[in-house]
């Protein structure tokens, strides 16, 4: 029992990263169909961004804001200059296009930063606490807390908010949406901005545990856009629910299976959703037109 | 239409696909008296090889229109092939090279249908991730694999001819990738050739006429994983060592790359992008730090400004048409 709680923690914590990453994902999917392979990148962002400044004497709170500055142009600079620029282009252009960006964000920081390993002070000290027999870390439910938050957040602004209401009309129909004096643009911008930001938060709440390096982003990527996929791609709700079951997965195959092939589940969730569900647990089944 | 007429439309397309490789026969002749030493063959070797995994992995995205993301997986079971065969299991290099090719073909026919009924993000998606799954595998099963670090290739002999030293290899690959664009460019004037392009510009359309897409589709993504598993041992054999690397998500990248580049479509093409990425971070060496930011950089704007690809754009200002 203890067993299975202390996976389930660390499943959980995971998870909501997972989930954060399938959010970023979902939200520039809806607005613009893009398939952005740099989500996990904004995660890197935020988390070598925070550590490097810290390193540079900036206090932590600051530096961790400035980071997610950083993300949140960067993600601009990829719809401005990238995703905009090649507009007419098919779907599967434009994945290897977010393909590109992701290999040139990875080969940047390797530059900019360095190869090493980094890792963040733990916000309520490293003491874990006990439930049941298992432990879970303070940062645990910093993360899980974090994910919350923003999620609830996210939510009230989308449906909330007269922004919020044209990101939800581009998503419906994108010529519609600018007949009825929608700056589409601006929207899908916003989308990629606020996606960046979501990532990178994501990226300082997990450095402490998962520590962070130059190229851990491309990892995170391809897991978010799993849980995507579990979830039904275009689903905000799919995401996270489809990141958290992620995350439980791998810590349960880690656990219960092989710890060295914990990577491969996303890779292996992928292939089975494709093959027997393509639509996930919670989109829709779409029609093909003829 | 009799036959006689049929051939006659035929005949000068077929002789004028194949004269293509003359030219490049010929500078392939040339080349080497402008090499001044034994790392410009090895370079010269590199292209080779990475042309043969361009040409296969262009029948399926420039004929039949379908994307793998995943390619350097098949590029990774000719390569440990190769490697775990003689070390292994006793079984000579040659025969190993052969049984790897057969395998890339058995897996690619078994994961090819379920796969290929993608479309789309899905398609790019599931091959993608069927690559990252082969590579974690290389990676994990370091038994035989060496994991991580890799493991030793032994070295290969033709009959009693050792394939060793950069000239060898030079001419031996050269020979290899000029057989291999015949094939294709055989195959993309066979009636089979012919069904490809017509699923690539309408799956239905084709399908109406009496295609069997699924077939078709399944057939060159076979044949394709088979180019990619030749290259992959080629290439643990010249470099007699081995790692994950080969099968890995950046290799897949850089395939597709070399493919878009070169131009969808075009063998020449094949040639032309695998020659640029090769030598690019050759070139590089220099700025070694550099070269993921370039590889980036190059994927990036190949696919936002030369979707076209170099050969059918040049093709299309000296020809006044578009090939």
């Amino acid at each position: 029992m203890a067993e299975f709680l202390q996976f389930l923690f660390s499943g959980l914590t995971v998870g909501a990263i997972y989930a954060l990453v399938a959010i970023g994902f979902t939200l520039i999917y809806n607005a613009s169909d893009v398939v952005n392979f740099a989500q996990g990148e904004f995660v890197m962002l935020g988390g070598m961004t925070t550590v490097f400044l810290g390193y540079a004497g900036v206090p932590l709170p600051f530096a961790a804001v400035a980071a997610v500055a950083v993300a949140t142009a960067v993600g601009l600079a990829l719809y401005r200059f990238a995703i905009e620029t090649a507009r007419e282009a098919n779907a599967v252009t434009l994945i290897i296009i977010t393909i590109g960006a992701s290999i040139f964000l990875r080969g940047a920081a390797e530059i900019v930063f360095d190869k090493r390993f980094h890792s963040l002070p733990q916000l309520f000290g490293s003491d874990p606490i006990r439930i049941g027999g298992a432990t879970i870390l303070p940062q645990s439910v910093v993360v899980l807390a974090g994910a919350l938050i923003i999620m609830v957040s996210l939510w009230a602004f989308i449906d909330r908010t007269l922004f919020g209401r044209a990101v939800i009309a581009t998503s419906a129909n994108r010529v519609a949406a600018r007949l009825v004096g929608i700056d589409t643009r601006i929207i899908v911008g916003a989308c990629f901005a606020l996606s960046a930001a979501i990532g990178a938060i994501a990226g300082v709440l997990i450095t402490p545990i998962t520590l962070t390096s130059y190229n851990a982003g491309t990892l995170l990527a391809l897991k978010g856009f799993a849980a995507v996929m579990l979830g039904g791609i275009g689903s905000a709700v799919g995401a996270v629910v489809g990141g958290i079951l992620l995350g439980l997965f791998e810590a349960f195959a880690a656990g219960y299976v092989s710890a060295s092939y914990k990577d491969a589940v996303a890779f292996l969730v992928i292939l089975v959703v494709l093959f027997a569900m393509p639509q996930g647990l919670f989109g829709k089944a779409t029609i093909e037109r003829v | 239409m009799s036959v006689l007429a049929r051939l006659g439309r035929f005949r000068p397309l077929l002789r004028h696909r194949l004269i293509s490789l003359v030219p490049i026969s010929a500078v392939i002749l040339v080349l080497p008296l402008l090499f001044s030493s034994a790392y410009y063959y090895r370079v010269a070797a590199l292209v080779f090889i990475f042309a043969i995994a361009a040409i296969g992995l262009n029948l399926l995205m420039g004929f039949a229109g379908q994307v793998s993301l995943g390619h350097a997986g098949f590029m990774g079971i000719g390569a440990y092939a190769v490697a775990i065969g003689p070390i292994h299991l006793g079984i000579p290099p040659l025969l190993s090279f052969v049984l790897g090719a057969i395998l890339s073909a058995l897996i690619a026919f078994v994961v090819g249908r379920p796969i290929l009924r993608l479309k789309g993000h899905y398609l790019a998606v599931a091959t993608l991730g069927f690559g990252v799954l082969l590579a974690i595998v290389f990676t994990n099963e370091a038994n035989w694999t060496g994991g991580p670090d890799g493991m030793t290739v032994r070295q290969a002999a033709l009959l009693n001819w050792p394939l060793r030293g950069a000239e060898t290899w030079y001419w031996t690959l050269a020979l290899s990738f000029l057989i291999g664009a015949a094939l294709a460019l055989n195959l993309v004037d066979s009636p089979t050739g012919r069904a490809l392009r017509a699923i690539h510009n309408s799956e239905i359309a084709a399908r109406v006429l009496g295609v069997d897409v699924a077939q078709k589709k399944l057939m060159i993504f076979v044949v394709s994983a088979v180019y990619a598993s030749v290259a992959g041992s080629f290439f643990a054999l010249l470099n007699g060592y081995i790692t994950p690397d080969v099968s890995g998500f950046l290799r897949s990248i850089e395939l597709v790359a070399m493919v878009v580049l070169g131009g969808m479509g075009s063998v020449t093409g094949s040639l032309v992008g695998a020659t640029v990425l090769v030598i690019l971070p050759q070139a590089l060496t220099s700025f070694h730090d550099y070269e993921h930011m370039a590889l980036g950089l190059i994927v990036m704007s190949v696919m936002i400004f030369l979707r076209g690809g170099i050969v059918p754009s040049l093709a299309g200002v000296f020809g006044g048409r578009r090939s």
